[in-house]
């Protein structure tokens, strides 16, 4: 049996008093330590993740309002946890596969998702909402934490197709899977993780510890630091800074450089904060402090990396307006794009159920049809 | 020209089926832009601000603060586009061909003039009485789908009992299906029913329903003769009705399918008895927003719910099953007072507020650490008595929405400092209504600080679960016998009520004696702490 690196960190960067991997302070200073990573990020680069981050939070405030407008029957915010998916979303290659959760709005955006069709399931009128090949970002999972043994599932594919550790950059893959806090406490994650260990599948398992698993803080569910269960099964895991858009994108691009070469997967917990409710369904006043907001508040990952920015004089204020407007104009063309969403054809709930025709489901919409058909007034006059 | 949209009840939650509307932030004539907040609303889960859809003018409010309403019911509407020409007059309006897929009522016309404004509420309740149980999630009221659809050869809900069965061919055109015989034409008739006025529409027009169809479309399709409607009633309610003298064809029915209730026939009876004149003008107005004025004018009923409701409950379990009996102390707490004094000018006391009540919270700590029997509670499930080994200190206050005991979780741990930084939280929480209920569970004993009112001192209940409760009265000057003389002295009173099924008199008395010691002179926590 080959021995594992399970002991040592993928990535060795500056550590912050917790422990986490940390290269841009709370304040936009940028640490000083050098990581071929984040050294190659510049400013083009850094002002594309910034714009990114906007771009994903005025959707997601946009969301909210159409929730509470009555237009979706649920939403999941993703506010506060956009340099944790910016950053890691930033690291993934067109050749890579992405397994989100459903709160993962910023991954699917930077992925090229447009936002609209992520509302499609929130809307209720798509079990999905778009073409997931397209954009290497598979649908979302709404069952917390199935998907990880999907993801671990596709990356061995990845090795049977021979497609990991080949050293041609350009084709060599890899998996990310994203999931939260909570769900580390199921049992699929950590199935997943026992696979994903003992085939040394090409995956990155990316966990964004907001510290809430809805109304469960995360002392509740881990003694120790969530990281450090992986190395318990075999996988090195490292702590991040979730705030932190450039320490979460260096230690994801190292991550998925080393599943592509056949290093085997790594668990990484981006240590980060829900500031807002974990759905539209959730009143987060009821079980956690204003203090405790507040202080986290201050440490909005999008004012950290605008102050590294601005420092630098990096976000010139043409920059910034032409940004705001781009906002604008995404919060208006989502709301407008989905209020128009029509009602999907009743039928559609038969495809998609299997990739090849299915004699059962034929007969199935069949039936359905005849009954629908029953009816005296007519489906036009029914909607 | 002027386009008024209603925004109906959106569902918060997951599933939530009503709201109570808490407070409007716009007021008819304001100006509001999109996702601007206008309502906040309180929901079975959480207290929720609510944003506007639109921009343009508020026209009207729709739904009263303190009303607990449906989801999908329209709370407001919305001037869209004001700066357009004057809407025509009511009745001549056309009814706007498309509703957005998203169910919000497009009014084509103005409804506030009419009196009917407030049945149109009411009718979009109906609708959605009718039909909550398919919209537990999502966009409220879908413009479609009130009322079971008419279907082809099946025995519909419509009078098909007086027809013969039809074939069960499927596909059966309308014209020779006899069960449609009566639904026919309504449903037929409601998409070319033009100027229907908004208060019939969510339940009948538009969808052809034939169910909702006969009740609510006839009065609006003048066209039709009102001659031919007639109120569907069961026998006994026709009869009880004949009795009461109340016409049935008058009433707005209630019942599903459109068929007047026993309800409905009692309130119109009620109706039309007459009212007595309210002694003085304007006596007939309800005292309260959430309650309403009984038949005779002279009294308001408001509808026992939330806070006081809670609050009525635990006080009759506890005074029913707990036996209580209190003892009192009138003590001199000058020295008491030099203490609050003196720390008021502490450096390290700046950011708190202290009070007697504060040295009093921690002489009865105090008195618990001596006592420990006395914060303990019956099980009487178990036959057993419990003792704590942790004290959750009770603090009742009075809030806007009412009594509430929060309490200060392992108090017995804190130093003076950190009670009176608990206790300024929480009295803080609680004055904010934000208390949580976790907050409120769980609490072992109780101070009642009667003497904020004035009040000299009074016989607490317990709060349920709990085996002690400490009314402290007002504090005031007053002669008292002084080392041999008489002097003006702060004095207070003080009462204990006890569950009498687990504290003894004696130890009741013991306890009250060692608050009273410690505020009489509070060096005596030195002693004892």
């Amino acid at each position: 049996m080959t021995t594992l690196p399970t002991s040592l960190p993928p990535h060795e960067g500056p550590l912050t008093e917790d422990g986490l991997v940390q290269l841009l302070t709370p304040a936009g200073e940028r640490v000083a330590h050098s990581d071929p990573y984040a050294d190659a990020l510049d400013a083009d680069r850094l002002r594309a993740m910034y714009r990114d981050m906007v771009l994903a939070r005025r959707f997601d405030i946009e969301a909210t309002s159409l929730q509470r407008q009555g237009e979706l029957a649920l939403w999941a915010q993703a506010l506060g946890q956009e340099a944790a998916q910016v950053g890691s979303g930033h690291a993934v290659r067109d050749q890579d596969q992405v397994f989100p959760s459903y709160r993962e709005h910023g991954v699917g955006m930077v992925r090229g998702v447009d936002p609209v069709d992520i509302l499609r399931l929130f809307r209720g009128v798509d079990h999905g909402g778009w073409d997931s090949e397209a954009v290497s970002f598979h649908l979302y999972t709404l069952v917390v934490g199935a998907h990880p043994l999907h993801a671990v599932g596709y990356g061995m594919g990845l090795q049977r197709d021979g497609l990991v550790g080949t050293g041609d950059a350009a084709r060599d893959a890899a998996v990310i899977t994203y999931f939260g806090d909570g769900s580390t406490s199921q049992g699929d994650v950590n199935e997943a993780l026992v696979f994903a260990a003992v085939n040394q599948a090409p995956v990155v398992l990316f966990c964004q510890n907001n510290q809430w698993a809805i109304s469960e803080p995360t002392t509740r569910q881990a003694l120790v630091p969530i990281a450090d269960r992986a190395p318990g099964f075999g996988i090195p895991s490292v702590r991040v800074d979730g705030n932190d858009v450039i320490a979460t994108y260096a230690v994801t691009a190292a991550a998925l450089d080393r599943a592509r070469n056949g290093g085997g997967p790594t668990f990484i917990e981006a240590f980060t904060y829900r500031m807002g409710a974990h759905t539209t369904s959730d009143d987060p006043t009821r079980y956690r402090t204003h203090e405790q907001e507040e202080h986290w508040r201050r440490r909005d990952p999008i004012d950290r990396l605008k102050a590294y920015l601005e420092a630098a004089g990096e976000l010139p204020e043409v920059f910034q307006a032409e940004l705001a407007g781009e906002a604008d104009a995404l919060g208006e063309r989502v709301r407008t794009q989905v209020r128009a969403m029509p009602k999907p054809p009743a039928d559609s709930m038969f495809e998609h159920v299997y990739a090849t025709p299915h004699a059962v489901v034929d007969g199935e919409r069949e039936a359905f049809a005849r009954y629908e058909a029953s009816f005296l007034d007519t489906e036009e006059a029914h909607r | 020209m002027p386009t008024y949209q209603q925004f109906p009840l959106p569902d918060a939650g997951e599933g939530l089926t009503e709201a109570e509307i808490v407070e409007w932030r716009v007021a008819p004539g304001d100006v509001v832009s999109v996702n601007q907040t206008i309502v906040e609303i309180e929901t079975a889960k959480s207290l929720v601000e609510l944003p506007s859809p639109w921009s343009g003018v508020v026209s009207r409010i729709l739904v009263e603060v303190g009303t607990t309403v449906d989801v999908g019911t329209p709370i407001i509407e919305i001037d869209t586009d004001p700066s357009g020409t004057a809407a025509p007059a009511a009745g001549g309006g056309v009814v706007s061909g498309a509703q957005s897929p998203h169910g919000h009522h497009e009014h084509p016309s103005r409804a506030s003039e009419e009196p009917g404004g407030a049945e149109e509420i009411g009718a979009a309740r109906d609708e959605r009485a009718e039909t909550s149980g398919s919209v537990l999630v999502g966009y409220g009221l879908g413009s479609g789908g009130s009322g079971r659809r008419p279907r082809a050869g099946v025995a519909g809900a419509t009078g098909a009992a007086t027809s013969p069965t039809a074939p069960a061919s499927t596909g059966a055109p309308v014209s020779t299906s006899p069960a449609t015989a009566s639904a026919a034409p309504a449903a037929a008739a409601a998409p070319v029913a033009a100027p229907v006025p908004p208060a019939a529409r969510p339940a009948g027009a538009g969808n052809g329903s034939a169910v909702a169809a006969p009740s609510t479309a006839a009065p609006s399709s003048g066209s039709s003769s009102s001659g031919a409607f007639h109120a569907l009633a069961k026998p006994p309610v026709r009869k009880l009705a004949k009795d009461l003298g109340v016409d049935l064809e008058m009433l707005t029915a209630s019942g599903p399918g459109g068929i007047v209730t026993r309800e409905d026939v009692l309130e119109q009876a009620n109706r039309a008895e007459g009212r007595t004149l309210a002694t003085y003008p304007g006596d007939d107005a309800p005292w309260l927003a959430s309650g309403t004025v009984s038949a005779d004018g002279r009294q308001t009923r408001v509808p026992v719910k939330s806070v006081r409701k809670r609050t009525a409950e635990a006080m009759v379990t506890s005074a029913f099953t707990a036996p209580h009996v209190t003892v009192f102390h009138t003590i001199d707490v000058t020295r008491t007072m030099h203490l609050v004094q003196r720390l008021r000018g502490d450096r390290e006391f700046a950011d708190v507020r202290v009070t007697p009540l504060l040295i009093a919270a921690k002489a009865l700590l105090l008195a618990v650490h001596r006592h420990p029997e006395v914060n303990a509670s019956w099980d009487d499930q178990t036959q057993e008595i419990v003792y704590k080994h942790y004290v959750n200190l009770g603090i009742a206050a009075a809030t806007p929405r009412g009594l509430v005991v929060p309490n200060i979780k392992d108090a017995n741990r804190m130093n003076l400092l950190q009670l009176a930084q608990a206790l300024g939280e929480l009295t803080a929480t609680a004055r904010a209504g934000k208390t949580s209920p976790t907050g409120m569970s769980d609490g072992t004993i109780t101070i009642t600080n009667v003497g904020v009112f004035g009040i000299d001192t009074g016989t607490p209940i317990l709060n349920p679960g709990e085996a002690a409760i400490l009314a402290f009265g007002a504090i005031r000057e007053q002669p008292w016998v002084h080392k041999g003389k008489i002097k003006v002295r702060h004095v207070t009173q003080l009462a204990l009520s006890v569950d009498h099924r687990l504290v003894d008199g004696e130890l009741g008395s013991r306890v009250l004696a060692d608050i009273a010691a410690i505020l009489a002179d509070p060096a005596q926590a030195l002693v004892w702490g």
